[in-house]
């Protein structure tokens, strides 16, 4: 296969709050559980941001380091379990916002955390078959926690998008299959305002599994060990399900140093593995090779065998944000502040 | 604002499409069917081309708001500005992603894209451009310029207020 | 063109008036005028009448010829016209009165101005109010008119150093004055201390910088100067009266630090009056924000450009000033009926020009002007005023 990453951008909101800060709200002992999760801070959206500005911002940068016109471009998904509307597509509003309309096709995708990856996957088949030019693909999310369950302290907010063609790729894609069933381990009802989860449900037989599987089979298939690999980016809920995956599979912790960002942003759900990725992208080397396997609750996992080309010593990254930037910056805000900004506040009135 | 009235806008709204005046080369934001500087203002009738703004500009004035506009009730204090962009046209707009109390005149800032007001839980959302500092702030990073759709000058035109 | 006399004043008392509606307000003005003019219903040509958003604020349009019917003159089937330029609306129907009497076209006419600000919640009225600004391009961006006149100021405190205790100086003016007002929607005085510790608006602006919502309504008589004395032993003489327009944005202005609109208002009508703004003995001008009365200080020349916030603080424009500014308390004390002002402004005037101002009474008074603003100046209005011995 010939199509892979022709460009990409990562967006991540500018507050953060510790698991510290919500511990104190809830009575539980926040910093112990920020370390058992490996999550030192989360990523908090502004007020007026939302899944689709978070798409409209990375996908800007995509196409600015690119210098993709965005009339190219003919199709364009967004992976996320956070779309403002519950009917009316995110992707329109975001074609419109980078000047992509009207000659192209665009849908919303929702698989839990892994619609970003499947939407890679849809855009590799219409450039493999030659029915575009660029397909977009990109997980975001605004995701929620409960207040006071567990994933308050991970769920955060962030995004990639990713250009797929088949011209100046700077990440071919050798590979790339997928680990499906029916496993409810998580979900969130028509009409609910936060999501469920099965509890401990959600490790063995719905995240291991599938991950698990996923990657020996792409490894299967490719002929690979993961010594072949420079990189390995798994799906991160949290900080510590990717690094005993990483270890069970074989990896080393210097393979998963740049694709694991959950601990720095939480867990931005559709775009947690994306934003590994980029951050992978961010440093990767012409002639390494990266392997991303994403996971989604309901459970899926797609697996992506990369191999970095030598476009990629031309690609002008610093054309936009580092995903380092992200990591390291932002503002910590107080759980009042945090309750505001994310509706948790009931108002008056209508 | 009925939905209509607020589609209409989008190109400019979440886009920055200006237009500029082919007889004088005068930039002007929102969109003009006639151009304001030209002596004879029939000489420019149908003569405006559409022109995109690169989203980079400077603070000239700010204030910052606590008593809000509908829709922003939540952002407050924010700081509302005056931004004049590289090309000319000066737009009202908040500056997002800064402390307000930190927004001087002269503050390099770059568009960005953001929800401007729902129409209530159930009705649509509306979207458009708002500005972040240009420079990184508080660590934050640094945003980028708008992509230029095909086709569409990017060269500055004369400078207008 | 003839010349055209103001024979008759009337006005409500400004404020939070629950107990009265908007027709009541409007008639009780115009009778006031109507009998202070000595004028029988029976020679009145037309009414035009200065009115922002009586279709917002209290859901009814039309309503000249509501006025005109609950006056009691429906009978007389008289043209009854509304007049609309945001805070500026009664200004203009003070303009649009000028020239029907001045064309000769009517004889006497009934200049109004009425508003009703508190049928809705104050949230509701800033948002209409808000919308003599663009909804388009100012308001959906977050743009509120206090936070417009921010940005005025700001830029004006950057460019001419106006300090932040100058502007505060000019409510504290308006209530010393507006506490002798009887009419006026507040009384208090205010210390300088409670202007810079209110709570914030629109930095540098804060709630005591900001005129208020109120109710009320205003009315003049117009006649010809001719035929004025058979109704007044003072009349006064309209001797400009001139209206200016600019882009509606803000953001569209070469210099955020005047108002052209203002600037060409007074060039014109001083031009029209043979008049310099030396001769103007007592100025009633818009201050629905401190900094708005600082700004019109220098856009009608009253002072060079930048140097408001000093004059005023050094107290040149107080009782007794060159020229006495806004003796009535101003938008700021004696309140803020929007499409009222304009014609309250006037009602004061010529109470000055005839010494009728008990208790802030500017002696001598001869010359007189009305600076009325819509919005941040996409609309001015100016008219000088002369006492007819």
């Amino acid at each position: 296969m010939q199509a892979g990453v022709v460009s990409y951008g990562a967006y991540v909101p500018r507050y953060r709050i510790t698991p510290t800060e919500i511990g104190k709200v809830w009575g539980v002992d926040g910093a112990s559980m920020g370390a058992s999760l490996n999550v030192q801070r989360k990523s908090v959206p502004s007020p007026d941001e939302d899944t689709i500005t978070i798409s409209t911002e990375a996908l800007r940068v995509a196409l600015l380091r690119g210098k993709i016109d965005p009339q190219e471009i003919g199709a364009l998904y967004i992976g996320s379990e956070s779309h403002p509307y519950a009917v009316k597509p995110s992707a329109t509003v975001v074609a419109q916002a980078v000047g992509a309309t009207p000659g192209l096709t665009a849908a919303d995708f929702e698989f839990a955390c892994k619609a970003g990856t499947a939407a890679i996957q849809t855009c590799l088949g219409l450039v493999g078959a030659e029915m575009v030019r660029y397909g977009v693909a990109i997980g975001s999310d605004t995701s929620q926690g409960a207040p006071g369950d567990a994933l308050e302290y991970s769920a955060s907010a962030g995004g990639a998008a990713f250009v797929i063609g088949r011209e100046q790729v700077i990440a071919r894609v050798l590979h790339t299959l997928s680990y499906t069933t029916d496993t409810p381990d998580f979900w969130r009802r028509e009409g609910q305002r936060y999501p469920s989860h099965s509890g401990r449900f959600t490790g063995e037989p719905a995240f291991f599994r599938h991950v698990t599987e996923c990657a020996k089979r792409i490894m299967d298939r490719a002929g690979t060990t993961p010594k072949s690999y420079a990189h390995v980016v798994f799906h991160q809920p949290n900080g510590k399900f990717p690094a005993r995956v990483g270890k069970q599979l074989g990896f080393t912790d210097e393979q998963m140093r740049y694709g694991l960002v959950t601990p720095f942003i939480g867990n931005t759900y559709s775009g947690a593995a994306l934003i590994g990725l980029a951050n992978v992208l961010d440093h990767a080397r012409a002639g390494e090779r990266v392997l991303m396997v994403g996971y989604g609750s309901g459970a899926g996992s797609d697996a992506f065998d990369f191999d970095i080309t030598d476009a990629i010593e031309s690609y002008s990254r610093s054309a936009g944000a580092l995903v380092e930037s992200f990591l390291t910056g932002g503002v910590e805000i107080p759980y009042a502040v945090y309750a505001k900004f994310r509706g948790k506040i009931h108002l008056g009135g209508s | 604002m009925s939905i209509a009235r607020f589609w209409r806008e989008t190109p400019r709204r979440y886009n920055l499409g200006g237009c500029r005046c082919t007889v004088c080369t005068t930039v002007y934001f929102p969109p003009r069917v006639v151009c304001p500087t030209c002596t004879t203002h029939r000489q420019s009738l149908g003569k405006m081309e559409p022109f995109q703004l690169s989203g980079e500009g400077t603070v000239i004035s700010y204030t910052v708001i606590h008593d809000p506009a509908e829709g922003f009730e939540m952002l407050v204090p924010y700081a509302l500005t005056l931004v004049k962009t590289v090309e000319g046209p000066v737009l009202t707009a908040e500056v997002v992603d800064i402390d307000p109390h930190e927004v001087r005149i002269g503050l390099k800032v770059h568009a960005t894209f953001r929800k401007l007001r729902e129409e209530g839980k159930a009705g649509v959302i509306h979207y458009g451009y708002k500005f972040a500092p240009a420079v990184e702030v508080d660590g934050a990073p640094r945003p980028l310029p708008l992509p230029s759709p095909a086709g569409e000058p990017r060269a500055a035109g004369r400078a207008t207020a | 063109m003839r010349e055209v006399a103001i024979l008759g004043i009337g006005m409500t008392r400004f404020g939070e008036l629950w107990d009265r509606s908007f027709r009541e307000l409007g008639i009780e003005a115009g009778f006031q005028a109507l009998v202070d003019a000595r004028l029988s219903s029976r020679d009145l040509g037309a009414l035009f009448l200065g009115n922002m958003a009586s279709g917002s604020l209290i859901e009814q349009e039309h309503i000249a010829p509501l006025l005109m019917d609950y006056a009691g003159l429906a009978g007389h089937h008289l043209p009854a016209i509304r007049i609309e330029a945001g805070e500026a609306s009664g200004a203009v129907a003070l303009h649009q009165g000028y020239l029907a009497v001045a064309s000769g076209a009517y004889d006497f006419v009934v200049v109004g101005g009425a508003e009703k600000l508190t049928d809705v919640p104050d949230v509701t009225a800033n948002r209409i109010t808000g919308a003599t600004a663009d909804q388009e391009w100012e308001s959906v961006f977050g743009a509120t008119l206090p936070g417009l006149w921010a940005l005025i100021a700001r830029r004006h405190m950057y460019e001419h150093g106006t300090t932040r205790e100058q502007i505060a100086q000019v409510p504290v003016q308006a209530h010393e004055m507006g506490s002798k007002n009887p009419n006026a929607h507040y009384r208090n005085r205010i210390t300088l201390e409670q202007v810079l510790g209110a709570p914030p608006v629109a930095e540098p602006l804060g709630m005591l910088d900001c005129a208020p919502l109120s109710d009320g309504a205003a009315a003049v008589v117009l006649g010809p100067l001719d035929r004025a004395r058979k109704f007044t032993d003072t009349p006064v003489a309209i001797r400009a009266s001139v209206v200016t327009s600019d882009t509606m944005a803000l953001h569209h202005r070469g210099d955020l630090t005047r108002l052209d609109s203002t600037i060409v208002a007074a060039k014109r009508a001083f031009g029209q009056a043979r008049k310099t703004a030396s001769d103007v003995n007592v100025v009633e001008l818009h201050d629905a924000y401190s900094i708005s009365a600082l700004l019109a200080l220098e856009d009608l020349g009253f002072v060079g450009k930048g140097g408001a916030g000093t004059a005023f603080a050094e107290g040149r424009f107080a009782m007794g000033g060159t020229p006495t500014v806004n003796t009535s308390g101003g938008l700021k004390a004696q309140g803020r009926p929007f499409g009222a002002v304009g014609v309250a402004q006037v009602v004061e005037l010529v109470r000055q020009l005839r010494g009728q101002a008990e208790g802030r009474q500017v002696s001598g008074a001869q010359l007189a002007l009305a600076h009325s603003v819509g919005g941040t100046g996409a609309t001015s209005v100016v008219h000088l005023l002369e006492r007819t011995n």
